[in-house]
């Protein structure tokens, strides 16, 4: 449990504010090494045809095997979101106050992540966002959200 | 089937925490001492006890006490471990598996901190899994984080302010001015609330729980037995169980727990209606999550949980007491506080709560919350009238 009157350490000025870097197993590798081409893919089940989100070794519909990735759009809604000031891992204390989301992708799956490229407390429940991509050290990419401009009803109408 | 409603009874109980946040002793010595005091405070002795629950391991602790126990619970659900123990003993005792059964939680965070000689433990990168991969390289501070968010929900879909989770904390505040042992006992108001700093937004520090050492246990026997023993039993009247996900990620809607099926299984079960429940003991790690037991177990409908808080009915005086030792917002919260609600329960009941004894209580509730909103367990425990 963490404490809330306990300080972070914080890193000195000159320390490049670190991430955790996501660890990677057998069944998320295809995910991470789309990233590298920051291209984002999902896991779906073919027989359910629906995405699964976190990857996992079966359909949690089905609990068949025939999972097959496939590109997603990289667009979604903020669900919910929560501005942290007080980072638990030392290495992000820099980066505070910063928007963490969890956003409904188009797909209709629930992804946590990142909102950046606007002022923190400016992400709110219902904002359109698409990805961006932060560089891992390993050459992977870390998939987070920044607010999407979304075309007048009229627009979108007039390409159909 | 076995009816289990009034099959077993809460028959002793015991717990401590301290003003100053530290207790002397940690670890299995303050594990023994509390299973010492809750026999003692039933009539009976260890060599009764022939069930043990224990939210890390029943067989080391067994093992430790030397005792033999036919019934073992190590369930571990978080915060919320100690009603379902509560439960599965009641399960045990109407079955005939045994007679006996003590469970029993201790923890010293904030003392353990003094032992390890000021140091703070080193931020370590866990091992692969799940939450390591899709949750917390994005600084997701947690617990505390997954809770904002479902403030967060809950305010932008129903209109839920930032005042009315702090009135939650207000009047905790006024219960936990009448306990002597309650870390914080001065008053608050809202403001106070929303001026304590943003932790996770819209989380203030004081719509969080505190980290204070703590510890307690419970014994529980059979009604038969229960009947010949020093203090009035606290019937287990009705218990149930939900869990609907472990990663914040995978909670289906982040309003609705699965306290949204465990409350009602319970109530039904107890043969209650929310508006029998004298003495509310709802696991408050945040103000939200006691908001959202409010509307989950039916004391007010989805969405007007905030409104129902507002004019401080769950604070003395008013017509639903919640939490009256505190909470955990206010009293002690040593990291799964689920114990506490059922000590502080079945105190009620027996009228032993001195300046805040909410008088002719019945019935009484204790809801525990586990992980991060992710398992609810419900207990309606009752008095010899409510049988």
């Amino acid at each position: 449990m963490s404490d809330p009157t306990q300080s972070s350490d914080r890193r000195g000025p000159g320390d490049a504010p670190q991430r955790m870097e996501p660890p990677t197993t057998d069944v998320s590798a295809p995910f991470w090494a789309a990233t590298r081409e920051q291209r984002l893919e999902l896991p779906w089940c073919t027989k359910c045809e629906e995405p699964i989100w976190c990857p996992r070794e079966v359909c949690p519909g089905c609990l068949g095997t025939s999972i097959e990735w496939r590109p997603a759009a990289g667009t979604g809604t903020v669900y919910a979101v929560t501005v942290d000031h007080k980072p638990q891992n030392p290495g992000m204390a820099g980066w505070a106050p910063y928007a963490v989301a969890l956003v409904d992708l188009d797909e209709g799956v629930r992804f946590l992540t990142n909102v950046v490229g606007c002022p923190p407390d400016d992400v709110v429940v219902g904002m359109p966002v698409e990805v961006t991509w932060e560089a891992l050290p390993d050459g992977r990419q870390l998939p987070l959200f920044r607010p999407r401009e979304v075309r007048a009803p009229d627009a979108a109408g007039a390409r159909g | 089937m076995i009816p289990l409603r009034g099959a077993a009874a809460l028959v002793g109980v015991a717990d401590d925490a301290s003003p100053t946040g530290e207790l002397d002793r940690h670890g299995r010595a303050l594990e023994a001492e509390m299973v010492r005091l809750a026999l003692d405070d039933a009539g009976l002795a260890l060599a009764d006890v022939d069930g043990v629950c224990h939210a890390q391991s029943s067989m080391a602790f067994a093992e430790y006490l030397g005792i033999h126990p036919r019934f073992t619970d190590s369930t571990n659900t978080g915060g919320s471990s100690y009603e379902v123990h509560v439960e599965h003993a009641a399960a045990a005792i109407a079955a005939g598996l045994c007679e006996v059964v003590v469970g029993v939680y201790a923890s010293t965070p904030r003392s353990d901190r003094r032992r390890a000689g000021g140091q703070q433990g080193r931020w370590m990168p866990p091992g692969p899994n799940p939450q390591a991969e899709w949750e917390w390289p994005y600084g997701i501070r947690m617990p505390m984080g997954p809770y904002a968010l479902a403030a967060s929900r809950h305010m932008a879909q129903y209109g839920t302010t930032p005042e009315q989770l702090a009135q939650i904390a207000v009047s905790t505040r006024q219960w936990a001015a009448m306990n002597p042992k309650a870390r914080y006992r001065d008053p608050i108001t809202v403001d106070d609330v929303l001026a304590s700093p943003v932790q996770s937004s819209p989380l203030h520090l004081l719509d969080c729980c505190l980290v204070t050492d703590g510890a307690g246990a419970f014994v529980m026997t059979s009604a038969e037995r229960a009947r010949d023993l020093r203090k009035p039993p606290a019937y287990v009247l009705g218990a149930a169980t939900c869990h609907d996900h472990l990663m914040i990620t995978q909670m289906p809607d982040l309003t609705v727990t699965p306290g949204a099926v465990s409350g009602p299984s319970a109530f039904k079960m107890a043969g209650i209606t929310p508006d029998d429940v004298d003495v509310l003991m709802g696991y408050d790690s945040f103000t939200i999550t006691a908001l959202l037991h409010l509307e989950d177990l039916g004391f007010c409908a989805k969405g007007e949980g905030g409104a129902f808080v507002e004019d401080g009915r769950t604070g003395p005086g008013g017509s639903l007491p919640m939490n009256t030792n505190g909470g955990g917002l206010s009293y002690t919260h040593p990291g799964m506080y689920g114990m506490f609600l059922l000590v502080e329960a079945v105190r009620q009941l027996r009228g032993e709560c001195g300046d805040r004894q909410v008088h002719g209580a019945d019935i009484a509730v204790a809801h525990g919350s586990g992980m991060v909103l992710s398992c609810m367990s419900t207990v309606v425990l009752g008095t010899e009238a409510a049988r």
